[in-house]
């Protein structure tokens, strides 16, 4: 086995979500199948091939700094799951 | 007369502006189609009627006062539901975003509401375009109309199974390996991945930036490049989106293939183990043959690294969405679950995600965050990316020689409902022969080009260079005049042979 349970918690963790332990348990047995499947990208000759990030090849897209319509804080703030006095209210960040 | 709902939307056009038929006509003659087929192929998450309803009137009335009108004014269009749309619910397939209202519009939603297309409704799909069978949509399984007991395929599969049930006339999806011309192939309709760049891509709920395009879905050729000619074009919201002129992608239509050069790509036709059917290479084999008949230089293509594609996009993608979906977080918008005492806002954040989130959602980003992880980053992000650029490399060398590559859009017809659910790599393998083309950016199309004896619509795929759009369109249309695939309709809900179906029959 290449991951073990407690890594696959530990991703979980950096991915914030939650598993169940029955669900790290199916992670675990299906992320080391597909991981076997990718082995067979370490047999090819990928010297001197650049990375490639994009299809497109552009660089630094840039507009004129012109100001346009934005959303209205009622707007964003419409679909918030809780909200308080025109803020996106979460749990106490700071003790 | 042809019911409203078998007509294509370039037929439809017509009558529309003869005015032997209105907007509402037609808007009505869907809603009737919908009422008969949807309970059983349940395509639509959402049907936006009343809107639909004021589209229709709207068009009709500025048809009467002799407005000049769009060739596609007043015909009934579905949406993914990955396409953000102003006041009306966007879930993307997903429960966390159940709810979700959208304070505006896709880019492509704007062009269409511009151009007059009357929005029937919000398709099914895996969720957050994870899946090749529709099955991941958290909220309902979406049939295809050509045998109920079967996928439509996906992530597209609300779309393509509505213009295939005629519950819509034309749709639009989204392809990031295969999502929209895979459904389109099992469901035995016309669908185009753009390449990437040439469609705005504002407003679409985001998977993997790199490889995620939108593009239509239709049931003829022509029917696809009249959405074509309402979609492409430079939008500056979209930092991806190519500046290059936009031709009438009908001009070129009807200009043959002869002294074409068709490469049939060697490595789409069998993967490692991972047969295509016999039924669909005979298919893709004849389609080969047609297109030599009708003039064209056929030839066959080897491209090496395509055998590599399944592992490279399986890593690449699952990176963006890792970190796209990390949006996803129970603030601004969508699904929370409740703190509970002594929760931090970590805790929050993994509650809300642990049930907004459906399985394979979990699973990719997963893999996308380990590949990401310090100390695995080069071995499979890094490796993938070069991987890809040597895929890229294959393109390019074929398309020295080849004008249009070819293969199956999939290896298989429709796969049964359940079949694939419990093995992600079995699903994954069913998109071998679509990823390939996102990789490199690359226009692909899928077209009827059969049916197995069963009766299940056979894809082929059509490959062109960088922005060879036109190319392709005609290289489909020539093919598709030359058959009657896509003149096969399926009908109200029936029995044949054992299989519920709404049954194929050819259109007189």
């Amino acid at each position: 086995m290449r991951l073990t349970p407690e890594e696959v918690e530990h991703v979980a963790l950096l991915g914030r979500l939650r598993l169940s332990g029955e669900e790290r348990s199916r992670f675990t047995t299906q992320l080391n199948s597909i991981l076997e499947h990718f082995e067979q990208l370490q047999q090819v000759d990928t010297s001197g091939a650049a990375a490639m990030s994009h299809a497109v090849e552009m660089s630094n897209v840039f507009r004129e700094d012109e100001p346009g319509k934005s959303l209205s804080a009622e707007e964003a703030l419409a679909n918030a799951p809780e909200e308080a006095r025109g803020c996106f209210q979460v749990p106490r960040v700071i003790e | 007369m042809t019911a409203a709902n078998e007509l294509t939307a370039h037929e439809l056009s017509r009558r529309l502006a003869k005015k032997e038929m209105s907007a509402r006509e037609a808007l009505a003659a869907t809603y009737a189609r919908i009422e008969e087929a949807e309970g059983e192929v349940g395509c639509y998450l959402l049907l936006s009627r009343e809107v639909a309803e004021e589209q229709a009137e709207s068009v009709d009335e500025r048809r009467a006062r002799g407005e000049e009108l769009g060739a596609l004014a007043g015909i009934p269009l579905a949406l993914k539901d990955i396409f953000c749309t102003k006041g009306i619910e966007t879930t993307c397939g997903s429960r966390i975003l159940k709810g979700f209202v959208p304070p505006y519009d896709a880019h492509v939603v704007e062009r269409c509401r511009e151009h007059g297309l009357v929005l029937v409704g919000k398709t099914n799909m895996d969720e957050f375009a994870m899946g090749s069978s529709t099955e991941n949509s958290a909220f309902q399984v979406t049939r295809n109309p050509w045998d109920l007991e079967r996928v439509p395929g996906g992530s597209s599969g609300g779309s393509a199974a509505a213009v295939a049930a005629g519950t819509a006339m034309v749709a639009m999806g989204t392809d990031t390996g295969g999502s929209i011309r895979q459904p389109a192939s099992f469901c035995g309709v016309v669908g185009l991945k753009p390449t990437y760049g040439r469609v705005s891509r504002y407003g679409v709920v985001a998977f993997a930036s790199s490889l995620d395009q939108v593009g239509p879905i239709t049931k003829d050729v022509r029917d696809c490049a009249l959405m074509m000619n309402v979609l492409a074009g430079h939008d500056g919201r979209d930092s991806t989106s190519i500046e290059a002129p936009v031709p009438d992608y009908t001009e070129g239509l009807e200009g043959g293939v002869k002294g074409l050069r068709v490469g049939l790509v060697k490595e789409l036709m069998g993967y490692q183990g991972v047969g295509v059917d016999s039924e669909v290479g005979e298919a893709i084999g004849a389609a080969a043959a047609r297109f030599e008949e009708l003039g064209a230089e056929c030839g066959e293509v080897s491209l090496p690294h395509l055998n590599y594609s399944i592992p490279v996009y399986y890593i690449i993608a699952p990176a963006e969405a890792s970190s796209n979906l990390a949006r996803y977080d129970g603030v601004q918008y969508g699904y929370r679950t409740p703190a509970e005492s002594g929760d931090d806002i970590v805790e929050m954040y993994r509650r809300t995600r642990d049930e907004g989130f459906g399985a394979e959602v979990k699973r990719r980003i997963m893999l996308g965050t380990y590949a990401l992880s310090a100390g695995y980053y080069d071995a499979y992000y890094v490796k993938a990316s070069q991987v890809r650029s040597l895929i890229r490399r294959d393109f390019d060398e074929a398309f020295e020689q080849y004008d249009v590559l070819v293969g199956p859009t999939s290896p298989t017809v429709a796969f049964r409902l359940g079949e694939k659910t419990e093995d992600p790599i079995s699903m994954y393998l069913s998109d071998v022969c679509t990823i390939p083309v996102n990789m490199g950016g690359l226009p692909g199309m899928s077209i009827p080009c059969g049916f197995s004896d069963g009766g299940l619509p056979i894809g082929l795929q059509l490959v062109g260079k960088p922005l060879g759009e036109e190319t392709l369109l005609r290289a489909a249309y020539a093919f598709e005049q030359s058959t009657d695939f896509h003149h096969r309709r399926v009908h109200p809900i029936a029995e044949t042979n054992g299989v519920r179906s709404a049954v194929g029959r050819a259109r007189g």
